[in-house]
């Protein structure tokens, strides 16, 4: 038992910067992850046919394919394909900001067409331009539409990280399992691993929520009960 | 007054697949007159509106605005459009802004005030619709006559030289139709050009200068209100506009 | 074809391109037909027994946690809870570690197929409960006051009226998860399960054929994906009850 806790207390440090890790793969990928998908969003809802199309054939791959094989695609075939010699965080990070692209695009796109035809209307009878429609009409309003759908992909994203594991990016379950294969306690490390993933799961969602109350506007989107 | 009409219609046409929605419409408006237009629903007047703005690009037709035409001015339209001030049937307010946002919007992104005058004179066309002490509401928490206030507000900070109202009234229950038509009143007091689509006909005889009756697309009859309202084309009409309010 | 491949031809022209690219996608047509595909359709085996045992288990168990969360005593619903919060909130991957690692260093050996399988059984329970429970606490109270006022018992009313409403609530989402389910099922690679993706890696290291295999794998999992929301967006459509969430559209069209 005091081996156990020895165990993990001696490797504590070197699992929890695969915390940073882990926090600054999912944050990238988000990043990526929303401007791609509103350039994707927008190609989509406003652009002409064959970039539409284009659109429906990328959500299409990257959501029909598992995380892993996507992975394994861009990190043993198509990066070296091509020519780029690029490290395995650099891979993971592109492959979970294009996948998060398609699945944001797909929420932007459910906000946008959810807004009535006369907001788009209203601003182009004010002689906005259709771009300066778009930006400060179209965009402020379905942003704010899509956070309950985009908060939804943090907790996605988080757990989806860790399958950076196969191409042996150093976060979390990776040096988790690294520490494990020199001190072993499989159990009490994995279950540790675990819990710090449901922790950064819950503690972001609260921070989300937190944002999305900040920003939240009477009458708007899901909370008309509030404002009568 | 000058010979040159603010606006004038030539010919409009308009189709959506088989049905005309517009026959060759025209007409002409002179600074400060009120053209009301009436007729049974789904006879193209609301179209004839978008059509005019270029919200709906018509099939053939010209609309002069002081003598230029715009149907075919590509991107000046955006420059035409400021001069011509719609009010829509649901409103249409920016749904994530405050009143007073709502107002200046336009003014920052498309006149490009700064934001200190593009604010007063948003609150200054608040002041006239009756609606500065509702100017940090939002949407959601207005009266459909409320809203409606601050979208003729909206239209006005632009500075338009003729309002186009698309059924102005048609969603608001009497008692808030009132306030939206008192505005609408002293805005004609104050020499506005209107063109008003509106199934309010008592509304329409003492606001217009000329009523037009619409039906199947195409002007059938026009005039002054104390004649039009009692004319055997309208009055043949009127069995088919069940919608027409008498108050 | 073989007068094809013996003419000799420059390398330079675009003929000799296409001639190079006819000539090596011909040369692989062995490896696709003898190795490639022979271990994709037995990986695509383990795959599909994987993904057919845990829908059905995953749901039921799914369908108790969620029942459990809305209707449960106080201790219960706690547990559901808790239940739900640990196994959304860790990675999969972590789940199958533990499964498969883990759990023989206390003295339970499940090995490699029946690991993967528990952790997506605990895994897509806990998911489904989250669906299925939003759609219970959607059916109106009244249904289940009309249920007592016939005599029927708290869980007679649960069981017969609410759930039959909440099951075709709850089905676009647990749908989602059954495609998210055939996606996560290539997890099992890791914890040595050949199964699809286990399969294509196991061919591209062995014939350092990266880009061959996981394009070939690649296919497998769209077609399999595609067919399936095929499948499941025909179901939804063909067990809609009209005026209930989703199936207004059908009933405007049948008019």
């Amino acid at each position: 038992m005091f081996e156990s806790i020895s165990a993990v207390t001696n490797s504590a440090g070197y699992i929890l910067g695969g915390v940073g890790v882990t926090l600054l793969l999912v944050g990238l990928s988000l990043f990526i992850g929303f401007i791609c998908g509103i350039v994707l969003t927008l190609g989509q809802v406003y652009g002409p046919a064959l970039v539409r199309r284009f659109v429906g054939v990328y959500v299409w791959f990257f959501r029909g394919l598992p995380n892993i094989v996507l992975l394994f695609l861009f990190y043993f075939a198509l990066f070296p394909f091509m020519g780029f010699d690029m490290p395995a965080f650099g891979v993971a990070v592109t492959v979970l900001g294009l996948r998060s692209a398609a699945y944001q695009s797909q929420i932007f796109r459910g906000a946008i067409q959810s807004l009535s035809d006369g907001q788009m209307l209203a601003a182009r009878s004010l002689g906005m331009t259709r771009w300066q429609a778009i930006r400060s009409i179209i965009l402020p309003q379905s942003l704010r539409l899509s956070l309950p759908g985009w908060s939804n992909e943090y907790p996605v994203l988080l757990t989806d990280s860790s399958v950076a594991y196969v191409i042996g990016v150093a976060e979390l379950l990776t040096r988790t399992s690294q520490v494990i294969s020199r001190t072993g306690e499989p159990m009490i490390l994995y279950l540790t691993c675990a819990v710090i993933f449901i922790l950064l799961n819950y503690g972001g969602m609260m921070i989300i929520q937190y944002v999305e109350k900040k920003v939240r506007i009477p009458g708007f989107g899901n909370n008309e009960a509030e404002c009568l | 007054m000058s010979d040159v009409p603010i606006l004038k219609v030539e010919n409009l046409c308009k189709s959506y697949g088989d049905l005309e929605v517009l026959k060759s419409v025209s007409f002409e408006v002179r600074k400060g007159e009120k053209k009301v237009f009436v007729g049974p629903s789904g006879t193209g007047k609301s179209t004839l509106l978008r059509c005019i703005n270029q919200l709906t690009a018509p099939d053939s037709g010209f609309v002069y605005l002081n003598g230029e035409e715009i149907v075919h001015s590509g991107k000046k339209i955006n420059a035409y459009r400021q001069k011509m001030g719609m009010v829509f049937q649901n409103f249409n307010l920016f749904d994530h802004l405050t009143a007073v946002r709502n107002v200046e919007l336009a003014l920052l992104k498309v006149k490009k005030m700064d934001r200190k005058s593009a604010r007063e004179k948003a609150m200054y066309e608040l002041e006239q619709v009756g609606m500065a002490d509702r100017a940090d509401f939002y949407p959601a928490q207005l009266s459909g006559g409320q809203a409606q206030r601050v979208s003729i507000a909206r239209a006005l900070a632009m500075d338009p030289e003729v309002m186009l109202f698309d059924e102005p009234t048609s969603a608001l229950d009497p008692e808030l139709k009132r306030e939206v038509m008192e505005v609408m009143r002293t805005l004609a007091a104050q020499g506005m050009t209107c063109i008003v689509v509106t199934h309010e006909m008592k509304f329409a005889t003492s606001f217009a200068t000329e009523i037009y009756l619409m039906e199947k697309g195409e002007i059938v009859e026009h005039g002054p209100p104390s004649e039009i309202p009692t004319s055997p084309n309208f009055v043949k009409t009127r069995a088919f506009m069940g919608s027409y309010a008498d108050e | 074809m073989d007068n094809l491949t013996s003419t000799p031809v420059p390398s330079d022209g675009p003929i000799g391109f296409f001639q190079s690219m006819l000539d090596s996608i011909i040369s692989q047509i062995p490896f696709w037909q003898d190795i490639l595909l022979p271990a994709l359709w037995d990986g695509l085996w383990v795959t599909m027994q994987l993904v057919i045992m845990t829908a059905p288990l995953g749901f039921l168990l799914g369908l108790l946690v969620a029942v459990s969360r809305v209707y449960g005593p106080a201790p219960v619903k706690w547990l559901a809870q808790l239940y739900v919060i640990f196994f959304r909130g860790c990675p999969l991957l972590v789940l199958l570690f533990i499964l498969y690692f883990g759990l023989p260093s206390i003295g339970i050996v499940l090995g490699s197929f029946m690991s993967a399988l528990v952790g997506f059984i605990l895994c897509n329970s806990a998911y489904n409960s989250e669906y299925l429970r939003g759609a219970l606490q959607s059916i109106k109270r009244g249904q289940l006051l009309a249920a007592r006022s016939l005599g029927m018992t708290k869980a007679q009313g649960v069981l017969y009226v609410v759930v039959p409403q909440a099951l075709r609530r709850a089905l676009p989402g647990v749908s989602n998860e059954f495609i998210y389910l055939i996606k996560y099922s290539s997890l099992a690679y890791v914890v040595a399960v050949i199964e699809l993706t286990g399969a294509a890696k196991i061919i591209a290291s062995k014939y350092f054929m990266y880009f061959e295999a996981f394009a070939a794998v690649g296919i497998f999992y769209l077609v399999l994906v595609t067919i399936t929301t095929f499948g499941v967006t025909w179901l939804e459509k063909k067990y809609a009850i009209p005026g209930v969430s989703g199936a207004a559209v059908k009933t405007e069209k049948g008019k």
